[in-house]
């Protein structure tokens, strides 16, 4: 057991696997020598050399497009992509691709591939730093798309992604890179993909966040509890696609109220998914309109203004306590 | 300081070995045994024939949009032929000899233009990819097969396929870049036939030639008469021994021409004229391989026959194949279904059989044919 980051916990999950199976390869840019922009590579490209630890040519959509190549020949590819800002020039090797190979091959061939991103806004970075871009992935039959909220469950969910058959979309939020340190086991540890953990148990509202969100989601639950003796369930959905229904329709049918934190913008976002499947799932126990606070519809503003549309634990409080209200 | 050049002058050749006139220039001439040679021109015809049957059974309604080879055999066999069956193919989607070289069932090729994703399933030891649409996307998966072949000391050389329209997208610079930097064992086969639908070549590149974009990268790029198969053989088999024994990859341009249409939804009457149609059906690669093999006595009587015989048996088959499960469309989006894929087949099965399961061609979609479509009785209905 040591006390890791998630930069840290990433790197072992990355490091255990690699040990352990020789078909597991990393391929990005700057992943090698380097140890990739944020460090989640270091010290892999030493240990396995030049052949398992591949410093690409700048090109994501080739990153992408030869990891399929090199998936549907038997092996696991490791993509990083720098930034999930820059992914739009692999975006067709990824749906064109990536998610469709199992179908149109009728099972005979499948891409068993991670592909990491590191996205969201609050780390002060230029243009197409800073977004937020789930919804596109999670909308993409055939690809599953997991977001971690803090070091063990960045590292399970990894090992976990490295080991499923399908391609995974895997966004590791800038903002907990460093946030904070947690326990992480030395012995490989996987956690399930498709299952929501419920963070924090309480019986007046769901909050429903995932990644960065979470602290945020949690922060509102402790103040809500303080100032006005409203108990809160947390649901850290750790996997958007394919998205643990069962989770959050048996937290509503109990709290009879919910409201869901995401970064990315509101419209066509997972929030609306998840309202649905409320809506679809616990009708009869809804107490309050479903509320969703997000970031708004518009493009990433620049960090100058980006508190303005990240929410943030006074937003995601005041929403909360008009729906406690209804 | 002086200005001084830092690279020797780069060079592109053109090879043709057996022109258009029936010249063969015997110095260059491959060492093709007879049966190699009688072997090649039966899956030529085979190519040509089938190409043509598959045209009208789109026109009678049988199959759906589909896109002919008609004239570009020679580019396709004379390169796939030097492959082992241990090798891997990369497909765009214009490859139907390539494909039947390669041992995929005729009735599959049928199926996939009727529709069926059975059609595009390879067999499990097969090593050649299903046929890729989006153009250019395939040459990266192409470069990435031979990192991991190489990376796991396989004796295997991929063969990659596209047309000159491929030339433009990002894809194809990025994967020749990556093939150079990577140094692996694949070649580059670019059918320039001229046409990218209705673009012509001069409105797709600047360069003089496909062959020496190669340069750019680092690589060997050769352009050959692409209906020559002597040419095209002689040029590939080259690649293919330099990528095998660990040198790298190559380009090859081969030039030749798209006798058919784009595909059955194309009018090429809209933007070619018959004069240069009729000037390239002279350089035809079929009745040039054809005379080749007259001249060494290597003609087989009665083959065409034999191959329409053996196009009319699979097309009986394919006919004969069973309308698929509506509700297999769930079976191949993940290894294992997640719950609501659950949830969404079971709603389709409940559903039972109410029109979701027609046979090919026996429920046409009202919808107007696309524009050069010719009108048939069954779309009259």
């Amino acid at each position: 057991m040591a006390k890791l980051n998630m930069v840290k916990a990433l790197n072992l999950a990355l490091l255990q696997e690699m040990e352990r199976d020789e078909d597991v390869i990393v391929i990005g840019e700057d992943v090698g020598v380097d140890g990739g922009v944020f460090r989640v590579t270091e010290d892999l490209h030493r240990k396995f050399g030049n052949k398992r630890v591949i410093d690409s040519p700048l090109a994501e959509a080739a990153i992408i497009g030869t990891s399929v190549g090199m998936a549907l020949y038997g092996l696991k590819p490791v993509c990083e992509i720098q930034f999930s800002g820059f992914a739009f020039q692999c975006f067709h090797q990824i749906e064109n691709h990536a998610a469709r190979y199992r179908m149109r091959s009728q099972g005979r061939f499948h891409c068993q591939m991670v592909v990491r991103m590191p996205y969201g806004g609050g780390v002060r970075a230029l243009e197409h730093h800073s977004e937020s871009e789930e919804q596109f992935y999670a909308h993409i039959p055939g690809l599953k798309m997991v977001i971690p909220s803090g070091p063990r469950n960045a590292r399970g969910l990894l090992v976990a992604a490295l080991r499923d058959p399908d391609p995974v979309i895997f966004f590791e939020h800038k903002a907990l890179y460093h946030a904070a340190k947690e326990d992480v086991p030395d012995e490989i540890e996987a956690m399930p993909l498709g299952r929501a953990q419920v963070a924090r148990e309480g019986r007046d509202l769901t909050l429903i966040a995932y990644g960065a969100m979470l602290r945020v989601a949690r922060e509102a639950a402790d103040t809500l509890a303080e100032e006005d003796g409203a108990e809160c369930e947390v649901i850290d959905l750790l996997t958007v696609s394919p998205l643990d229904r069962e989770t959050i329709v048996a937290s509503v049918r109990k709290t009879g109220r919910a409201l869901v934190v995401h970064e990315a913008p509101k419209s066509f976002g997972p929030g609306a998914e998840i309202a649905a499947s409320i809506v679809e799932g616990a009708f009869l126990s809804l107490e309050a309109p479903i509320r969703r606070v997000t970031a708004y519809d518009v493009p990433f503003p620049g960090f100058a203004r980006e508190r303005t549309t990240v929410p943030d634990v006074g937003r995601v409080v005041t929403a909360a306590r008009e729906t406690l209200a209804y | 300081m002086p200005r001084t050049p830092l690279e020797p002058r780069f060079t592109v050749d053109y090879l043709s070995i057996l022109d258009s006139d029936g010249n063969l220039d015997s110095a260059l001439e491959p060492d093709l045994s007879a049966a190699e040679l009688k072997r090649l021109y039966r899956a030529m015809l085979l190519g040509r024939r089938l190409d043509e049957r598959m045209v009208r059974l789109q026109r009678q309604g049988r199959i759906g949009t589909f896109a002919p080879i008609k004239g570009q055999e020679a580019a396709q066999l004379g390169s796939v032929c030097t492959l082992k069956p241990t090798d891997w193919t990369v497909p765009s989607f214009r490859e139907t000899a390539v494909m039947l070289w390669r041992g995929w069932p005729i009735e599959k090729l049928l199926m996939t233009f009727a529709g069926r994703l059975e059609g595009t399933q390879p067999a499990p030891d097969q090593r050649d990819l299903p046929i890729t649409i989006p153009v250019a996307t395939q040459l990266p998966h192409a470069v990435g097969l031979a990192y991991a072949a190489q990376y796991r000391g396989d004796d295997v050389v991929v063969m990659a396929y596209f047309g000159d329209g491929a030339t433009s997208e990002g894809d194809f610079h990025e994967a020749l870049n990556f093939a150079g930097v990577w140094h692996v064992p694949v070649i580059f086969v670019c059918q320039n036939n001229q046409w990218a639908i209705s673009v012509p070549l001069k409105k797709q590149t600047h360069s003089r030639t496909i062959a020496q974009k190669a340069l750019a990268y680092g690589l060997p790029g050769i352009q050959v008469d692409g209906n020559d198969l002597l040419a095209v053989y002689a040029a590939t088999k080259e690649a293919v021994d330099r990528a095998r024994e660990g040198n790298g990859p190559t380009l090859i341009e081969c030039v030749t021409y798209r006798l058919g249409v784009h595909t059955t939804a194309d009018d090429p009457t809209k933007y070619r004229s018959e004069e240069e149609v009729r000037e390239w059906e002279r350089k035809d690669p079929l009745t040039r391989f054809a005379e080749y093999l007259r001249k060494k006595n290597l003609l087989q009587e009665g083959l065409e026959q034999e191959v329409d015989e053996e196009i009319a048996a699979a097309v009986k088959r394919f006919e004969a194949i069973a309308p698929p499960d509506p509700v297999s469309l769930f079976d191949h989006v993940y290894g294992e279904a997640p719950p609501e894929l659950i949830a969404q087949r079971e709603e389709a099965a409940a559903r039972g059989n109410d029109g979701q399961a027609a046979a090919p061609g026996e429920t046409e979609p009202p919808s107007p044919p696309m524009r050069g479509q010719r009108k048939t009785s069954r779309w009259r209905n």
